[in-house]
């Protein structure tokens, strides 16, 4: 069976790793989001703590023998510990200051984690075995489909969606919403907004720790699976603007899937297209597709 | 939302001297700086190894040429790499396989990187702050993956063994006597073209956009075309530094398109002291001294620039020349 001249294994097998890698990205440019939100702060250790998520897995799975799904569980809130503790020691005191001295230390905090792993483990990646309910895959007639994979588009899907019912319709995202727009004011209504803060950045980062948790079966654990990933997800995160948690998710999945049709047609330019996506979209329509321009 | 604030000074509420380039005070102070530094530059190949010194005026340059940007327009660049390794790439490229002189290699170089800050800055500016920093990483982090694919870039290799030539058809440059004087006028012609443009009245206005850019529209500036000429001044002699380097090291590869060192020109400018004049020149010295006394430990550079930086935004906001410039009341 073809399509447009391309064997239809070949054309869905690179559909899939694209709507894998739109996961990711989605995962990742929805922390960014809502960390920007709150924060004003381009949270630039992103790709790092996303690779500290893999490599913390790697670790309670190798030095102590903790499965895959504690990993899951235990990785995010570890991650995102350590994330509460850069809030309350570092960033906090950068807010009254530009944003761009946000993004220059956690540019520095990304370089040093980097360098460290980069120290204790070298270049090169580590396998991570897929777990045992989860290996194998089924025919779909069309395609052959690994359950791991399903399961990944599957579960951070559902962790998007999440996400999104949080903000945008309980309680709590309401004051989330509304410390994003005044935090003076909703402070004036008694609600503890730095500690709002402070969380919110805990959770932007377990939700990077959590894909990496979530990558680490896929692409091998390494030290610079986070950097590369990073800058992809900044382009990822013009193109949709921040403005909408929502958008950040149809963007992430939106451009894996195109990234993933480029590599079957025209192969050269796949690690460009999203680049260029952006550019047109920069022309096109500045504040990005979701964003609103102020 | 404050997601598109204007751009704000980088320096703000932590710039201390107010900078006055126009008063008298702070001109003798700058020609005293301006005069140490050349008599280093130009004393210094007596006791230090010559190469070494050159690859410090080519960083030196660069970070002037970031710093314009940063420093003088509150335009955060996070993709200089590219002007760095365009240019690098140009002036190998015509050296080599076109047997351009080496004045014609380095202006060849410097133009490309002009037009590329053209045609990268009418994207970029179009949004502001965070936003500017994010799409000039990922328009430089595009180019770099054409470079890698790009049939003339030599993919991993680079373009090695690119001759220095004779310059002028002239004089000999493959001996330091002859390189050295070549890039010292450049490096120094370069910075007094920057010290120039932000004293002049365009400087000025940059500085307004900087501070209040609506203000700055409303006052009847098109403050796109500004921060436009900005950028491409500002690719452009990255372009020359650049293109030098390469004749230089003879040899123009991936790592000066490569993210990393989109970082290492902010570090400089930001340890040396945004918006100062001299800052970059004693950032990229320190920088480019740290790498070659470190290089034996590898991986643990990186984690040492990134405590730098972490070191520099918390506490240390002036920068080195800042700091001094702080303590005696003198902007440098």
């Amino acid at each position: 069976m073809e399509i447009f001249g391309i064997p239809t294994q070949a054309l869905f097998g690179q559909l899939l790793i694209g709507l894998i890698n739109g996961s990711f990205y989605a995962l990742l440019s929805l922390g960014l989001a809502v960390i920007f939100g709150l924060l004003n702060i381009i949270n630039f250790t992103h790709g790092a703590q996303y690779m500290l998520g893999a490599f913390c897995a790697y670790l309670l799975l190798n030095k102590l023998g903790v499965n895959y799904w504690w990993a899951l569980l235990i990785t995010p809130i570890a991650v995102g510990a350590s994330g509460i503790v850069i809030e309350r020691l570092m960033l906090r005191q950068l807010y009254k200051l530009d944003h761009l001295y946000g993004l220059l230390l956690t540019f520095g905090l990304a370089l040093i984690i980097e360098g460290l792993f980069r120290n204790e483990f070298g270049s090169s990646g580590q396998p991570y075995p897929i777990p045992s309910q989860l290996s194998g895959g089924r025919n779909l007639g069309f395609m052959f489909l690994p359950n791991y994979r399903a399961w990944v588009i599957v579960a951070s899907a559902i962790v998007c969606l999440g996400t999104w019912y949080i903000i945008e319709r309980t309680k709590l995202g309401a004051y989330l919403r509304a410390g994003t727009e005044n935090p003076q004011l909703v402070q004036a209504f008694g609600i503890n907004v730095p500690r709002m803060i402070t969380l919110t950045y805990g959770f932007g980062v377990g939700l990077a720790a959590l894909a990496g948790v979530m990558a680490a079966p896929i692409y091998q654990v390494s030290p610079q699976m986070g950097s590369s990933m990073i800058i992809v997800v900044f382009a990822v995160v013009v193109i949709g603007g921040m403005g909408s948690i929502l958008g950040s998710i149809l963007t992430g999945f939106g451009l894996g899937l195109i990234e993933g049709l480029t590599k079957v047609f025209y192969p050269e330019a796949s690690s460009t297209v999203i680049f260029v996506i952006m550019v047109i979209i920069l022309m096109i329509k500045p504040a990005g597709l979701f964003g609103t321009q102020k | 939302m404050a997601s598109d604030t204007p751009s704000l000074a980088p320096a703000r509420g932590v710039r201390s001297a107010p900078l006055s380039p126009g008063g008298d005070d702070g001109r003798r102070s700058q020609l005293i700086a301006f005069a140490v530094m050349v008599a280093f530059f130009a004393l210094a190949p007596l006791a230090i190894y010559p190469v070494f010194l050159m690859k410090l005026m080519c960083f030196a340059l660069f970070a002037c040429a970031f710093n314009l940007l940063i420093g003088f327009g509150g335009l955060l660049s996070f993709g200089h790499a590219m002007f760095l390794g365009t240019a690098g790439y140009a002036a190998a490229h015509a050296a080599k396989v076109w047997g351009f002189t080496p004045e014609l290699a380095i202006l060849f170089a410097t133009a490309c990187s002009a037009l590329l800050g053209w045609i990268t800055g009418l994207v970029a500016i179009r949004r502001q702050g965070i936003y500017f920093a994010m799409i000039t990483l990922a328009l430089a982090q595009m180019l770099f993956f054409f470079y890698v694919q790009a049939p003339f870039t030599g993919g991993e290799d680079g373009i090695q063994a690119v001759p220095r030539g004779r310059l002028f058809g002239l004089v000999d440059l493959n001996s330091a006597a002859a390189m050295y004087p070549l890039v010292l006028v450049i490096f120094l012609a370069g910075f007094l073209l920057i010290w120039r443009v932000v004293t002049s009245p365009f400087g000025r206005v940059l500085k307004a956009i900087r501070e209040n850019e609506p203000r700055a529209l409303s006052l009847g500036y098109d403050t796109d075309r500004y921060k436009l000429l900005a950028y491409v001044l500002s690719a452009a002699l990255s372009g020359l530094a650049g293109g030098t380097k390469a004749l230089v090291f003879q040899l123009a590869s991936l790592t000066d398109v490569y993210w990393t060192m989109s970082g290492e020109v902010v570090l400089m400018t930001l340890l040396g002291g945004l918006g100062t004049l001299f800052g970059p020149v004693v950032g990229a010295a320190i920088i480019i001294t740290m790498q070659n006394y470190l290089a034996q430990i590898g991986a643990w550079v990186t984690v040492v620039q990134g405590a730098i930086f972490v070191v520099c935004v918390l506490a240390f906001r002036r920068g080195v020349v800042g700091e001094i410039g702080h303590w005696l009341k003198k902007p440098l």
